[in-house]
């Protein structure tokens, strides 16, 4: 969390406040303050509020995710809300059609949910681990850089290009999954390596 | 964008052409009404259709895609010939008075040094005379007939209001308008900003559309001040990002470029990009160059690069050709030349143009892995469905990996917004199922790799063992460790330059921005421009004090802007000659007497002389180009081409095909339709209730547009006896969509060079994956053409044919 003294918790306090002064200047009884004290409390009030930025177009608008559980205390988290963040100096809480149904993208159906694998020619996919998918990754890879890198051109100069393989970078991560990205396919001598912005 | 989108209250006049801010870029569109509202701002839109935006314009002008540069041209002539100039500013920060050599010229559509063969120009007279002393030979009067400012007179001339009408087919009194409205921002007191996207770079002459409205902002006096500039509105939330860090094909980060097969060593690769000043006392600053190459290099292979190895730069893969963009990979896949492809968060098979060569391109592939939160069409292009994806399963051999990512939700990091703000933002919600972040992904196929060289050896394994990889896991690197190394830090005590007892940066800590790297190897940084994003200050990028002191719209507290927190580039640029505001009220920074101060972090050393060095710092020139010299491909100033695909010919030169120095390859050319078999114009676009091909995944977005459709004027269904919302077949040379029509009057034909040219609107948010019903897009239909100067296909102009036609059907499932 980014703030010292969230949303949640300000209306938590505030929220305990009125309620307390409420019972006594109205004289509750025990069974009337019973009866209250099963009013389901606000929802937002039990999930933890996330400074986040809007994925999608370039404008990156503030957006607040609230969450069951915190995943900075080791929680299993769950996105239950997302919102326009009224601090943010561009959209100042605003957002558009796209931006409004955000919570939909996080779950939508059709998320990928575990490596799968399609063998040549057939039809289907079908499950495989990480461990598997990755060696056999690995492995492709070298195997076809050992055969194709062309390490020196014609005039004897080191070249080191590797034209056989190519890699296309998403323009939706973050920058510092790109500079791993950057990282790994420039070492490995990769060419043929664009992104969106190429588009 | 060089401005922010919260500056763009301060504007006059935007205008926005080759884009439709209100659908596609909503909440920063915002700042338009905000302008208008508190301002009394105006807003013209040119565009093929009456948009979203259009119809909150003051002014709406047709035109035909893919002829803005006569219609910018026009405007340009306009200006000029109307003493409608800001002239002190143009004078003073242009290269208008340079002269240019003997030789240069222009006729029927083509510059000087035009090789037909080799589609290419000899560029050796598109130059400056340089005189004795080494600099650039300048006419101040602006009376030498060589002189930028005469020569651009002379090109600009053929651009009369009725040239416009022929070839953009605006009516006359609408550009008159227009260009009537842009020239009152020749005053200092008024300003006009520029609202562009993919309409302006999705042609064969993409940079040039670009250019011509930077020469006009520049003649205008609009760059650099308050509510102007050029803003390329831009596409995915970290296009701007991924572009910084060099993620292509001919860039390493920071634009710092790839080295090709001519730099045969790291001197000869320096001595080509340590741009000297052309004027005397100019700030060229790209003369620092081998600080930032030397500091990436650490940054990259840590220990290995060292001044006895020219910093390992034969690690450094050199490039035989310009580039290997997408459009030149997808060729040689095609051509069975490529056996691996590696899609991260990309949809090749809906983003890039022809999809019937795509699908084959992937199809000759051994492997392919895709990185993805989401289903896309590209992982299963090899599963069939129907008329959405005919292809033959069996027959296609790729072996495909399909990897779950995280989104955005499920991490930490900073994003770069097109107004180049660094924004961190932190993870809230854990992964489903297996996702794994692209961080994790990547560090474990190249672990994996790395363990397999150590263990075997094999080809050149030595960047690949030396790379810097010192990570606390390094089976994950963090995005803290990550941006860190991005900012940058010392590897031995830095000193002070001008104190050599004094040590400015301790080793081991973080540098404070790019201004304390060196070229000696004791500093290393990922990414120069970024430098300052995490400092030992901590992590800029998270900050979030949203003041803004006089309301100017800089909030320089709010996160990290690059380079150096500035927020308007070339502001110098908003005070005069002797470092006065052009406009008091919208001053940015001014000369004191001793330094640079006000709103914003100077774009110009803080004590250089407002009366002897030029405000734009990155030219060895100091002032801006009017006259591109041989840095653009297709010309020194921009020129109206046709696109590949056109309904008329180009009146400059009728034989004259597209941009005659655009790379086209053989088998693309074979591709290439005519108007009279596909007489119709067609463009591509979003809609406002979708984001390419994601949120058709999203069951809200599904419903709001459930369907693909293709916009046609009333004239034109009519024509074609095609019904609202009836079927239509829609196709070009290279393939054909099903669609609803929409019949609407917010097309119309339009008149060019003599003849009707109706336009057909093609929205791209449709594939065979997600919530929304099964449709198509308009990549399976354009041309496998990109522009001249840095391959972005032409998707926004190429020709179709339309006829009423049945639903498309799906494959039939066996229950």
């Amino acid at each position: 969390m980014n703030m010292d003294l969230s949303r949640r918790s300000f209306m938590k306090l505030a929220g305990a406040g009125v309620a307390a002064t409420s019972l006594c200047a109205m004289g509750f009884s025990e069974a009337e303050a019973a009866e209250v004290a099963h009013v389901r409390a606000f929802k937002l009030a039990t999930t933890t509020e996330t400074r986040q930025t809007c994925p999608y177009c370039s404008v990156a608008c503030g957006i607040i995710i609230y969450s069951k559980g915190d995943v900075r205390k080791g929680d299993h988290a769950e996105v239950v809300h997302i919102e326009g963040d009224v601090d943010h100096p561009t959209n100042r809480g605003t957002l558009c059609p796209k931006g409004a149904a955000l919570k939909d993208f996080v779950k939508s159906p059709t998320r990928l949910l575990y490596p799968m694998h399609r063998k040549p020619g057939a039809d289907t996919f079908e499950r495989m681990s990480w461990d598997e998918a990755l060696d056999r990754i690995a492995r492709l890879m070298k195997d076809d850089r050992d055969a194709n890198l062309l390490l020196k051109n014609e005039k004897g100069l080191d070249v080191n290009r590797w034209t056989t393989t190519g890699m296309l970078a998403a323009s939706a991560t973050s920058n510092e999954t790109a500079w791993a990205t950057f990282k790994f396919a420039k070492s490995i001598g990769i060419v043929g390596f664009d992104n969106q912005a190429r588009v | 964008m060089t401005n922010a989108w919260t500056d763009i209250k301060n504007t006059d006049l935007v205008v926005v052409m080759g884009g439709n801010a209100a659908e596609a870029h909503p909440c920063g569109f915002k700042w338009v009404t905000e302008a208008k509202a508190h301002r009394g701002a105006k807003l013209i839109v040119v565009d093929p259709r009456y948009t979203r935006t259009a119809s909150v314009s003051d002014f709406y002008a047709p035109i035909r895609q893919g002829s803005d540069i006569a219609f910018l041209n026009g405007v340009m002539k306009y200006c000029i010939d109307n003493g409608r100039v800001q002239w002190e500013y143009m004078k003073a920060f242009t290269n208008a008075s340079y002269i240019v050599k003997d030789g240069f010229g222009y006729k029927d559509g083509l510059f000087t040094g035009y090789d037909e063969e080799k589609r290419d120009y000899d560029r050796s007279t598109w130059d400056y005379v340089i005189g004795e002393d080494g600099f650039a030979v300048t006419d101040p009067t602006l009376e030498h007939p060589r002189c930028v400012w005469n020569l651009l007179k002379e090109h600009l001339a053929p651009y009369t209001p009725e040239l416009v009408e022929q070839v953009c087919g605006t009516p006359k009194d609408k550009f008159l308008k227009v260009a009537e409205m842009i020239s009152e921002c020749s005053t200092p007191t008024k300003t006009m900003t520029s609202m562009y996207a993919l309409g302006w770079t999705q042609h064969s002459k993409g940079s040039q559309n670009i250019r011509a409205m930077a020469m006009l902002q520049l003649i205008l006096g609009n760059i650099g001040v308050r509510g102007g500039g050029m803003n390329a509105l831009r596409g995915h939330s970290n296009i701007q990002g991924l572009t910084d860090l060099g993620l292509m094909s001919h860039l390493l980060t920071g634009y710092l470029t790839m080295p090709s097969e001519k730099d045969t060593d790291f001197e000869t690769y320096m001595s080509t990009r340590q741009f000297k000043p052309l004027r005397p006392g100019q700030t060229s600053y790209w003369q620092n160059y081998k600080k930032f190459m030397v500091s990436f290099q650490k940054a990259m292979w840590g220990d290995a690069a060292t001044v006895e190895n020219g910093w390992a730069f034969n690690y450094l893969p050199k490039l035989d050709v310009p580039a290997y963009d997408v459009l030149r990979m997808f060729e040689l896949m095609n051509n069975g030349k490529v056996n691996g492809y590696l899609c991260q968060g990309f949809n090749p098979i809906l983003a890039f143009p022809n999809r019937a060569k795509i699908t084959s391109s992937l199809s000759k592939l051994k492997f392919m892995v895709t990185m993805d939160p989401l289903e896309t069409e590209t992982s299963r292009f090899w599963e069939n469905h129907g008329d959405f994806n005919d292809v033959d399963t069996a027959s296609i051999k790729t072996e495909v990996f399909q990897l779950p990512t995280t989104c955005f939700a499920e991490e930490d990091g900073s994003l770069t917004n097109s107004g180049r703000w660094l924004q961190w933002h932190w993870q809230a919600s854990s992964p489903p199922g297996e996702a794994k972040h692209d961080s994790w992904i990547i560090a474990q196929i190249f672990l994996r790799m790395r363990e397999l060289y150590r263990k075997e050896g094999g080809a050149f394994p030595d960047p690949i063992l030396n790379l810097s990889w010192d990570y606390e896991d390094e089976n994950e690197p963090t995005a803290e460790e990550l941006a860190k190394e991005i900012n940058g830090r010392a590897l031995s005590d830095v000193m002070d330059p001008t104190d050599p007892t004094k040590v400015l940066v301790a080793s081991g800590k973080q540098v404070v921005n790019f201004s304390q790297l060196k070229d000696d190897g004791s500093t290393m940084c990922g990414c120069w421009v970024y430098s300052g994003c995490w400092n030992e200050v901590g992590n800029n990028m998270g900050r979030r004090d949203n003041h803004d002191p006089d309301d100017t719209g800089a909030y320089l507290g709010w996160t990290f802007a690059w380079p150096l927190n500035r927020r308007t580039l070339y502001n110098r640029a908003s005070a005069d000659i002797n470092g006065k505001a052009w406009d008091p009220t919208r001053k940015i920074i001014e000369w004191d007497g001793a330094k640079w101060t006000g709103y914003d972090v100077p774009d110009i050393a803080p004590t250089a002389k407002p009366q002897d060095v030029g405000p734009f710092i990155m030219n060895q020139e100091g002032v801006s180009r009017l006259f591109a010299r041989g840095m653009m491909r297709d010309g020194p100033f921009p020129a109206h081409m046709e696109p590949f695909e056109s309904p008329v010919e180009n009146v400059f030169n009728r034989k004259m095909r597209g941009n005659p120095v655009a790379r086209v390859f053989a088998s693309d050319a074979a591709q290439l339709g005519t108007s009279a078999e596909f007489p119709y114009a067609a463009t591509s676009y979003r809609l406002t209730e979708h984001f390419h091909y994601w949120t058709k995944h999203n069951r809200v977005n599904s419903a709001l547009q459930p369907e693909f459709f293709v916009e046609i004027s009333e004239e034109l269904a009519k024509e074609k006896n095609i019904e609202q919302g009836g079927w239509v077949r829609v196709w070009s040379k290279r393939g054909s969509v099903k669609a609803k029509a929409v019949v609407t009057k917010r097309i119309r034909p339009l008149i060019c060079d003599g003849k009707p040219v109706h336009i057909v609107g093609i929205p791209l948010h449709w594939g065979f994956t997600g919530s929304a019903k099964k449709g198509f897009g308009p990549n399976s239909l354009a041309a496998f053409v990109g522009d001249a100067n840095i391959e972005t296909p032409e998707s926004k102009a190429f020709l179709v044919n339309i006829e009423p036609s049945t639903a498309p059907k799906d494959k039939e499932v066996n229950v």
